[in-house]
């Protein structure tokens, strides 16, 4: 094939060799090409391994020490050696519930909104705008967080919240304590915050993916706009709204700075949403330039472990949905 | 009799969906509300410690004004070298998988590993790189922040660079081979070329993204006080010096987080915006 490639037709012994020559020198930088692309393809699969097998190497001490018990054991104290991870883990859940929670609906709704009602010169730039909001680091969250939305909800959220359920049974205990400002919920909140434009610029995409015609169909019927959407283009689009909502989820699962700067950073399961608490990654940002000893930072390492197993679960999960949509769709 | 049930019913229909859209604007509104807010309010704080000296000056001991030079410097350094690691081994391993690849084994386990990657906690990030670089080298440096910083650019550079590939007509490929190209140099000549913008727009997306990465460097790179060049020694930089200014009690320093928060938002925006355009002229 690549015999065409030179310029030269006429055969004489100098160019035969020369023709030889190149040849060689292509299928020689041919093959060196393919294999350095195919090593870098390696080395990411070699990334992820080896980042587990660092922190499995990192976290044995912890694990030997303190056994499975370190994953419901309450107890933080760098004093007396004693580590469990129930608090992160606890705290790690929890926020996450809360911002999906929050989210969920109101992304879905917004990705309706861009989809379906927004007139057609306003669609481009919202949804860029929401898009930029993904881009925004978590930091920029973070400080927000701490200076203006903490001490706004110290002051008007909380103490309403409180009073509000006070003498209901159950939700008091949920919303109990002294109002902070810092805690749970704020941290949950942020990250909804976060995580939204995820949410929305994939639902946006899937609900664009539906066929106009059984839209049309079903406008043909009489249907509303919100009857089309909850009744069409909901249940077409399931498993790729399902797939961006665990991206999202994966996300706010590991999301650290946003969250370090508004938890509180209390080693506590409480029963409040109101109280202080941390995450996982909210543990780790705090304390591990800081920790002395090699079991507090191997047990802080076993926290990374354990995020990162259950990051890598709802992630896979995500992108096996997604990966199915796109199969679907050729 | 009939009709009026009928119209009651339409009438609840109507209302249902009056409700539903309602509520879809709101929520548009509260998203685009939280955009204006966040950005409003780091303006407003952000612009009023924004001088000369903090381009200027280093970052000062508590209680005294000063600048944010050697965080900024720290940040470029690591931010340069981080892309310079990350973006070959990115583009080759986005060229093998949607050139050589297209429907093998290893191209689809590396695509769904990739993703995964893609979304990854940054903090196990630093942990990694802590435990192969920092730990046996016994000391914090900026290397291992550029490292820590360059495996969060990999996978954002692979994920675009496999899908402006994938973009480029295969006729072009085609064309390329019956004029005797060879493999290697047709992904180079024609094929890089044609998916220029896009890879140029993945550089960009991935450079936005590490440049307000923060939990990564804690651990790595930790932080210094002073100006340094020196790459095998603890290096400052704007995202960590904002998390240790933020949170510290004193008012010159949280004005200075505030500054550095503005700086790194109109960096990364500005950044998005420029790959937006890229990709968007084509």
């Amino acid at each position: 094939m690549s015999e065409v490639a030179l310029k030269e037709t006429t055969l004489s012994a100098g160019h035969a060799t020369s023709r030889a020559a190149v040849l060689r020198r292509l299928r020689a930088s041919d093959i060196l090409f393919k294999s350095l692309t195919r090593a870098a393809a390696v080395a990411v699969l070699v990334l992820l391994s080896g980042t587990i097998l660092s922190l499995v190497i990192g976290s044995a001490p912890a694990f030997k020490a303190f056994g499975f018990s370190f994953l419901t054991t309450e107890v933080w104290n760098p004093v007396t050696e004693q580590f469990g991870a129930l608090a992160p883990i606890y705290g790690t859940l929890v926020t996450s519930f809360i911002a999906m929670l929050i989210a969920v609906p109101v992304g879905i709704m917004i990705a309706f909104f861009l989809t379906e009602l927004c007139p057609m010169v306003l669609r481009r730039p919202i949804a860029i705008a929401i898009e930029l909001l993904a881009g925004i680091p978590s930091i920029i969250y973070g400080i927000w967080g701490l200076f203006v939305f903490a001490p706004f909800v110290q002051k008007y959220i909380q103490p309403a919240l409180i009073d509000t359920f006070e003498n209901v049974p159950i939700l008091n205990s949920l919303f109990e304590g002294p109002p902070y400002g810092i805690g749970i919920l704020t941290a949950g909140f942020i990250l909804a915050i976060m995580v939204l434009p995820f949410i929305t610029a994939i639902s946006r995409d899937v609900f664009d993916a539906v066929p106009a015609v059984l839209k049309e169909a079903t406008y043909g019927l009489g249907c509303t706009t919100w009857e089309v959407f909850k009744h069409v283009i909901l249940p077409y689009t399931r498993v790729g709204v399902l797939g961006g909502v665990m991206l999202g989820l994966g996300r706010a699962l590991g999301e650290t700075m946003a969250v370090t700067f508004v938890i509180g950073n209390a080693h506590k399961v409480s029963a409040s949403i109101l109280a202080p608490g941390t995450t996982i990654s909210a543990s780790i940002a705090n304390e591990f330039t800081e920790a002395v000893g090699d079991l507090y930072t191997s047990s802080l390492i076993a926290l990374g472990l354990i995020l990162f197993f259950i990051t890598f679960v709802v992630l896979a999960i995500a992108r096996y949905m997604l990966m199915r949509l796109q199969q679907r769709a050729g | 009799m009939a009709t009026a049930a009928t119209s009651s019913l339409y009438a609840r229909r109507r209302r249902g969906d009056r409700v539903a859209t309602g509520l879809a604007y709101a929520a548009a509104a509260f998203g685009l509300g939280w955009l204006i807010l966040i950005l409003g309010v780091l303006v407003y704080e952000g612009i009023g410690g924004l001088s000369l000296a903090v381009f200027t000056e280093n970052t000062p001991p508590p209680g005294s004004a000063g600048g944010l030079l050697n965080a900024i410097a720290g940040s470029i350094i690591m931010t340069v070298l981080a892309v310079l690691i990350g973006t070959p081994i990115g583009i080759l391993a986005g060229t093998y998988m949607a050139e050589y690849g297209r429907h093998d084994k290893l191209a689809m386990i590396v695509r769904f590993i990739n993703d995964i990657l893609l979304s990854a906690p940054s903090v196990v990030v630093g942990l990694f790189i802590y435990e192969i670089m920092v730990a046996p080298m016994g000391h914090f440096s900026g290397y291992a922040g550029s490292v820590a910083l360059a495996v969060i650019v990999i996978p954002v550079v692979v994920r675009t660079t496999e899908d402006m590939l994938r973009l480029v007509p295969d006729t072009l490929r085609e064309a390329a081979a019956s004029i005797g190209l060879p493999r290697s140099l047709m992904i180079i000549r024609i094929a890089y070329r044609a998916a220029r913008a896009g890879i140029i727009t993945g550089i960009l997306l991935a450079i936005a993204r590490i440049s307000g990465e923060t939990a990564p460097l804690l651990f790595t790179a930790l932080n210094n006080q002073f100006f340094s060049t020196n790459m095998n020694a603890p290096m400052p930089s704007l995202p960590v010096v904002i998390f240790q200014f933020a949170l510290s009690p004193y008012e010159e320093w949280q004005k200075l987080a505030w500054t550095g928060a503005l700086l790194i938002t109109v960096t990364v925006l500005t950044l998005s915006i420029l790959a937006r355009s890229l990709t968007a002229r084509k």
